[in-house]
């Protein structure tokens, strides 16, 4: 995973609310084996549907930062729908609210979920509307979101900021408390259910 | 200090847990499928890593499956390869496979209890968000991502950060005719697609108690549909019951030991809920959704809603959007709505009790004859109990069409799939723009509406039909 510390782009608004991960990207772009080049499934339905779907605008053509209305990421656990928004060039998604899943996907592919409130969602939907070319500063450092002369605060957790600062590997991470797992494997009753042999019914 | 069911079940599965990091939950059970797990295979590969227990993983086919001529090779190459990745996976990793063609083949969700591999107050992850089904049994169930899915392979662990505690309490007795997949569109339609977010939900009350295995699993399958990665019910008789027997399930003086710690499986007197709804089974009738999330929902009674008439913008600008995508106008009675297809199946409503109920409204008529039936069992063990029953004979006598397990059109990866502008009753979980084929129109109804709609060719509630027996409620 890359390590994200701070990103200036430009910014789309995506002036929708509850986009569920089959719109990010439907069904049939998941049968893929590979982990990228799903940017011709992202959000494929709406851009070959609707004109005027923001990302068929040419000013919002090269935008990385998207800004989305509420409930953000709903449906389906596939990080596809993170790979494919990495892969079509986003590098952060800023929204009221996200789905659950969503966002703790997002975070174990470097994507950035920031979290603001409606108001300034608005706000900053305003902002690029009236000057597509407006910078967006992204600092996770800082936790701040930025952009003209505007500068607003984001909460994130110490320990997802730490490890997207640091671009880390969280298998990795768990694999340094090996001897609390077998611990705990040593205390599991026995009667727990195995897979293996397959019984017959 | 007293402790909700979910969090006995967290708490009883921490294998560590530090100041300002997550703790580190045990994972009793992994469930896997093709379309989320070949790039995690790859991960354990790159990294030289293996599947730490290889015996607490269970991996199917099913979203890719054709669910016609499913002994011949997948027709399409893409999806053969996917489906080619995993038995490949399972070979080298040491996984059990039940591959389309198996006795234990089907959608993840119907075998894992199928086979008594769910048991209460256990955690089993999976990566697909409808894993929240196993929660039915008083287990910790929930959906992971691709990347999640390498890590339990790897370490048999997750990080998680500790939950929100929600309840749902349904009091009374439902209605004949009302069945659990209306009191879970209710609950959805009331709190909204991501309304639980945060939360693990605990369905409770005396309607949730008098729910049958199949129909509590119904509900909290769609848990994640109102936000919530997780739902549970307490295990009692009707769980214990449910799994005696089961191949998996613990055997003699374990099945006693196993017994007397899931009785202690309960939410504790006093215990604390951070939210809670409350509905009155009684006031529930059968809900269809209009819209194009499965919150946008209502009675069947009702009406097409009119956007004007909301006052929030965003909710109105995502109606008015929705109404747009199903060809819909304000106002229009929602049992005016022809559909072209329903669909009977999928982990939500896919179990051996959905087909019997949607059977029995269906035994000796036909369907309306401008109207196509697809029932789609959810697993070969459902199958051939069907098939036992006779009831495949019922559906196909009345003009519906009978196919091998799978997921099917509930997400269309395989052949079944709606065509741009057709509009399907579909007893699954979702009714997003183009979830059964692009440009598809989903309603999400129940098993029994999903019936008297194949017979009518309009949502049609099972009391709307003149002569209709009515069903056992589910
Ligand atoms: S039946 Fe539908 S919701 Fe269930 S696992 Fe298959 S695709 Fe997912």
């Amino acid at each position: 995973m890359d390590a994200f510390t701070t990103h200036t782009g430009t910014a789309a608004p995506l002036r929708r609310s509850a986009v569920d991960t089959d719109q990010i990207i439907p069904a049939e772009y998941l049968k893929r084996i590979t982990r990228t080049g799903f940017e011709d499934g992202l959000f494929v339905a709406w851009r070959r549907n609707e004109p005027d779907f923001v990302l068929n605008q040419p000013q919002y053509a090269d935008a990385s930062v998207l800004v989305a209305g509420p409930d953000f990421g709903t449906g389906s656990s596939r990080e596809h729908a993170c790979w494919a928004l990495l892969d079509g060039g986003f590098r952060v998604v800023i929204s009221s609210r996200f789905a659950d899943i969503f966002k703790n996907n997002s975070t174990k592919s470097g994507l950035l979920t920031v979290v603001l409130p409606q108001a300034e969602v608005e706000a900053l939907w305003a902002a690029v509307e009236a000057d597509p070319s407006t910078p967006v500063t992204v600092d996770l450092q800082e936790r701040r979101v930025s952009y003209g002369g505007h500068s607003v605060p984001f909460e994130v957790d110490e320990y997802t900021r730490w490890r997207l600062l640091e671009g880390l590997d969280d298998v990795g991470l768990t694999e340094r408390h090996l001897a609390d797992i077998e611990a705990f494997e040593a205390r599991r009753p026995a009667w727990l259910p195995k897979a293996l042999p397959a019984l017959p019914a | 200090m007293p402790k909700t069911l979910a969090e006995k079940v967290y708490d009883a599965h921490v294998v560590r847990s530090a100041a300002g990091e997550p703790d580190l939950l045990y994972i009793d059970l992994h469930l896997v499928h093709e379309v989320t797990s070949p790039q995690a295979f790859d991960g354990l590969r790159a990294a030289g890593r293996t599947v730490r227990h290889p015996e607490l993983t269970m991996a199917t086919e099913d979203h890719n499956v054709p669910t016609l001529d499913i002994l011949k090779p997948i027709a399409d190459p893409v999806s053969r390869a996917q489906v080619e990745a995993l038995r490949k996976n399972a070979a080298e990793f040491g996984i059990r496979l039940a591959p389309m063609g198996d006795r234990d083949q089907g959608i993840v969700h119907v075998i894992g209890p199928q086979l008594g591999l769910t048991q209460p107050g256990m955690t089993i992850v999976c990566g697909d968000s409808h894993t929240s089904t196993h929660g039915a049994f008083g287990a910790l169930a929930f959906g992971i991502g691709t990347s999640e899915v390498e890590h339990v392979l790897a370490t048999q662990t997750l990080p998680q950060y500790r939950p929100k505690q929600m309840a749902v309490t349904v009091n009374g007795v439902l209605p004949e005719g009302v069945s659990s997949k209306d009191v879970i569109l209710a609950v959805i339609a009331k709190i909204g697609t991501n309304g639980a977010a945060g939360h693990v939900i605990e369905y409770r009350g005396s309607a949730i108690e008098a729910l049958s295995m199949e129909a509590r699993m119904t509900v909290c399958n769609m848990s994640i549909e109102a936000g919530a990665r997780a739902g549970l019910i307490a295990p009692d008789r009707t769980t214990f019951d449910f799994l005696r027997g089961r191949p998996h399930a613990p055997q003699g003086a374990d099945w006693d030991a196993a017994v007397e710690y899931w009785e202690t499986l309960r939410t504790d007197e006093g215990a604390v809920f951070d939210t809670e709804v409350v509905l009155d089974a009684a006031e529930l009738t059968p809900y269809v959704t209009w819209g194009t999330n499965p919150g946008q929902g209502l009675p069947i009674a009702e009406s097409v809603p009119d956007p004007a008439a909301i006052a929030d913008e965003g909710e109105r600008r995502a109606a008015e959007q929705a109404l747009a995508y199903m060809g819909l106008t304000p106002g229009t009675p929602l049992r005016e709505i022809e559909v072209d297809t329903v669909f009977l199946g999928s982990c939500t409503n896919g179990r051996i009790e959905d087909l019997r109920i949607a059977a029995e409204l269906l035994r000796g008529k036909h369907i309306d004859p401008d109207t196509r039936m697809l029932v789609v069992p959810g697993s070969v063990g459902v199958k051939l109990q069907a098939e036992a029953e006779g009831l495949d004979r019922v559906f196909t006598e009345a003009g519906a069409e009978w196919r091998g397990a799978g997921c099917s059109m509930c997400l269309g990866m395989n052949p079944d799939q709606l065509e741009p502008g057709e509009r399907s009753a579909s007893t699954s979980n979702r009714n997003f723009q183009g979830r059964q084929g692009k440009g598809g129109r989903t309603h999400l109804v129940s098993p029994s509406v999903a019936a008297a709609t194949a017979l009518t060719g309009k949502l049609t509630a099972p009391a709307d039909l003149a002569d209709a027996p009515v069903p056992a409620t589910a």
